[in-house]
């Protein structure tokens, strides 16, 4: 075979690229380089939702009040649930606007990959970039919903305590879940197709199966350690209580939710840099 | 061997090292293939200690080379040779299996242009988008936005969704973004130039710009009349392998005396070729050239003949042959089909049991491209023997009018020789000719050469 002699280079090499393994490919500085990627992509993600819809922005506002509303109805008129002494509209939207924010970013997140094929197969960047480009958008819509919160507050005098100043730490534990799950399932479905239809039924269950249309203390005593298994429980009655006064879950409950984001989080991310080097050849 | 060769070198320093670069693919097996995540379980679940059968295709084996800077490399190799895969690696799509390649300096790769463009979003949306993407910072872009519009040639629609665009503007912006990439290693694929023949050369003329203006490029063709004139050096790849690292004229002529020979070699099974009622009377087959010897490349418009041998049973012979051939382009459907009975032909007639038939195109009007050809050996009316696909060839650029000026390569399948007749209607006394410039054919180029 050739192996042609050369004079041995005088500079280090710009780029090696070598066969990958393990967490040697989790290459942060390079992913640093490619923020204007990121920032990029996120731009066209939001811009593409606001052109060629006739309402644009009031999806963001209107999809979890609809939701706030029929929660509202059915748990707190029909079921007569409590809901800790607020308006069970606030109760509900405010359970809804944490959800959003970890649902949303799970869904986006699973269905980067895929929905990116054209680029993965034809451009190099860094992989990581797809699913953090998603996290932009998610936080304008969380951003916008926000505002329509502190409304419906506004509007049912409610003030926040000084427990809203936690908000940005259940917002990032909830993040932290979301990107682990979300990064494995957009490793997943590259060679794996049906991951996106498991996604959205997985989401579906774990709506109901989280305190979000009702509180923690409406769950029977009985079923509440089991109940508390779901690493979002803590986290969105936290997010709930940081803005309505609502009762706190306790706080060894979310330690632990907090410890298992993180493992979720990094397994997540490590299954993303495992399988990224096949991502270019299988999708 | 020739690969012992050494490139020529044009400045001091490695732009580009390749050691010891594998790529392979594991291919499972068709049937164990799962395609869903619930295939791949349940069948985990009732085989749990089943391996998985699997086939290693090997696309790059033990490259090793080097291109230093400055250097304009062509890497020629037929179909499948593993010339896009050595890109991907290259330009870090995808990763080696081993090896190792050390880069000294950016690289920007362009294999395929508007990558990433949305229709939804404006020219200038995109232009940004695009640029990103390729790996452009937006500092950058925006230094380069007043050029990169300036050739695109779309500047009033800079605010139109591209979705409105026609395909030659589209074509014309995306390419615009990627010829702008500033990177000191440039990894280029030749179906990059693309649109209309005069976009085209505009293409191949930016190409040669970033080739001359000092950058290490790698430019992969199929056209071995650019790699001829842009190229310094080139490799060539031969079912994953280097087979030639040398200067870029001796390694078009190399790969030009090679192509027929690996054609030959790994020529496909006859009998995967034949229609399933057909009876194996057909034995060989193979195209000819101008020199009778066989070929995979000629220029367009040269002789070319189809040259096949039939052999029967004795006791079955044919009592009237007919040869057919139907020559297929590809991305362009069956061109045309001709048989020794529609064209009128008897030398043949009477009963054979064994011959050799040839068809012969003296002036064959088919533009340059990728050619098939399906062979028919018939019984009089009857049908005996069918080879569908089994030759292939290849019709280069040439300049089939004499007149410097190549026939538009993907504007149809063939070319034409038309009589033009001019009867001057003019009266009265004209202004003095400008006398025309008869002798100028340096300034005359194929349209996609630059």
């Amino acid at each position: 075979m050739t192996t042609t002699s050369i004079p041995p280079a005088i500079a280090e090499p710009f780029t090696k690229i070598r066969p990958h393994s393990g967490w040697a490919a989790l290459n942060l500085p390079e992913a640093w380089k490619f923020r204007d990627l990121l920032f990029a992509l996120a731009a066209r993600d939001l811009k593409l939702r606001y052109k060629q819809t006739a309402l644009g922005v009031v999806w963001v506002i209107a999809q979890p009040l609809m939701a706030a509303a029929i929660f509202s109805f059915v748990f707190g008129k029909v079921a007569r649930l409590s809901s800790d002494g607020v308006p069970y509209l606030l109760f509900s939207f405010a359970g809804l606007l944490g959800w959003n924010l970890f649902s949303a970013t799970v869904t986006k997140c699973s269905g980067c990959l895929v929905g990116n094929s054209q680029l993965i197969s034809k451009v190099f960047f860094p992989r990581l970039i797809l699913p953090l480009s998603t996290i932009p958008s998610v936080l304008v819509d969380f951003a916008v919903a926000a505002a329509m919160m502190a409304l419906l507050m506004a509007i049912h005098g409610v003030a926040p305590g000084w427990g809203i100043l936690l908000m940005p730490v259940w917002m990032a534990v909830l993040l932290m879940l979301a990107l682990g799950i979300g990064l494995g399932a957009a490793a997943l479905a590259v060679p794996y197709r049906d991951v996106q239809y498991i996604v959205p039924v997985f989401m579906q269950i774990l709506l109901y199966a989280s305190p979000i249309a009702y509180a923690i203390s409406a769950v029977p005593e009985h079923l509440r350690s089991v109940y508390l298994c779901n690493p979002l429980s803590a986290p969105l009655e936290a997010f709930r209580a940081s803005l309505l006064h609502t009762a706190w879950p306790g706080w060894e409950s979310l330690a632990v939710a907090a410890g298992f984001s993180a493992v979720v989080f990094l397994a997540g991310l490590y299954a993303f840099k495992r399988m990224e080097r096949q991502f270019a050849d299988v999708i | 061997m020739s690969s012992e060769r050494t490139m020529s070198f044009s400045s001091n320093g490695t732009a580009v090292s390749v050691r010891g670069l594998n790529k392979s693919f594991t291919i499972a097996h068709q049937a164990k293939k799962h395609s869903t995540l619930t295939e791949a379980i349940l069948d985990r679940v009732r085989h749990p200690f089943r391996r998985d059968e699997r086939e290693t295709f090997h696309a790059l084996k033990d490259l090793s080379f080097d291109v230093k800077q400055g250097e304009v490399v062509g890497i020629i190799g037929r179909n499948g040779a593993g010339k896009s895969t050595l890109l991907k690696i290259l330009s870090r799509i995808t990763g080696p299996t081993s090896g190792e390649i050390d880069l000294y300096g950016r690289v920007g790769s362009l294999l395929e242009v508007g990558t990433g463009f949305h229709p939804e979003l404006t020219g200038r949306e995109n232009i940004f988008l695009n640029g990103a993407i390729l790996g452009m910072s937006r500092a950058e872009i925006r230094k380069q936005f007043d050029a990169i519009v300036d050739f695109s040639g779309v500047e009033k629609f800079l605010d139109t969704p591209v979705k409105r665009y026609s395909s030659g503007m589209y074509v014309r912006l995306a390419f615009a973004v990627a010829a702008h990439l500033e990177s000191e290693i440039m990894v280029v694929d030749e179906v990059l130039a693309v649109g209309d023949a005069e976009f085209q050369r505009k293409c191949m003329g930016k190409i040669k710009d970033v080739a001359t203006g000092g950058r290490t490029v790698l430019f992969v063709s199929h056209n071995l009349a650019s790699v001829t004139s842009l190229c310094s050096s080139c490799l060539v790849l031969k079912e994953g392998a280097l087979a030639f690292v040398g200067a870029a004229a001796e390694g078009a002529q190399f790969y030009t005396d090679s192509a027929a020979r690996w054609a030959r070699e790994d020529r496909r099974d006859l009998r995967l070729c034949r229609a399933s009622w057909a009876a194996p009377l057909i034995q060989s087959a193979r195209v000819l050239g101008a020199d009778e010897t066989e070929q995979a490349c000629l220029p367009a418009g040269t002789p070319l003949t189809i040259e096949m041998t039939f052999e029967t049973p004795v006791d079955q012979p044919l009592r009237q042959p007919v040869m057919g051939a139907v020559f297929h382009r590809s991305g362009f459907g069956t061109v045309c089909g001709v048989n020794t009975r529609m064209t009128g032909f008897d030398d043949a007639t009477g009963s054979q049991t064994a011959g050799t038939m040839r068809c012969t195109l003296r002036r064959p009007p088919f533009l340059p491209g990728h050619y098939t050809v399906d062979l028919w050996l018939g019984d009089g009316p009857g049908d005996s023997d069918v080879l569908y696909g089994y030759l292939s060839f290849e019709l280069e650029d040439a300049d089939v009018y004499d007149t410097g000026r190549a026939p538009f390569r993907d504007m149809g399948v063939i070319f034409l020789d038309p009589e033009w007749d001019f009867q001057s209607r003019s009266s009265g006394t004209l202004p003095p000719e400008k006398k025309p410039q008869t002798s100028s054919r340096q300034s005359h180029h194929l349209p996609i050469l630059p």
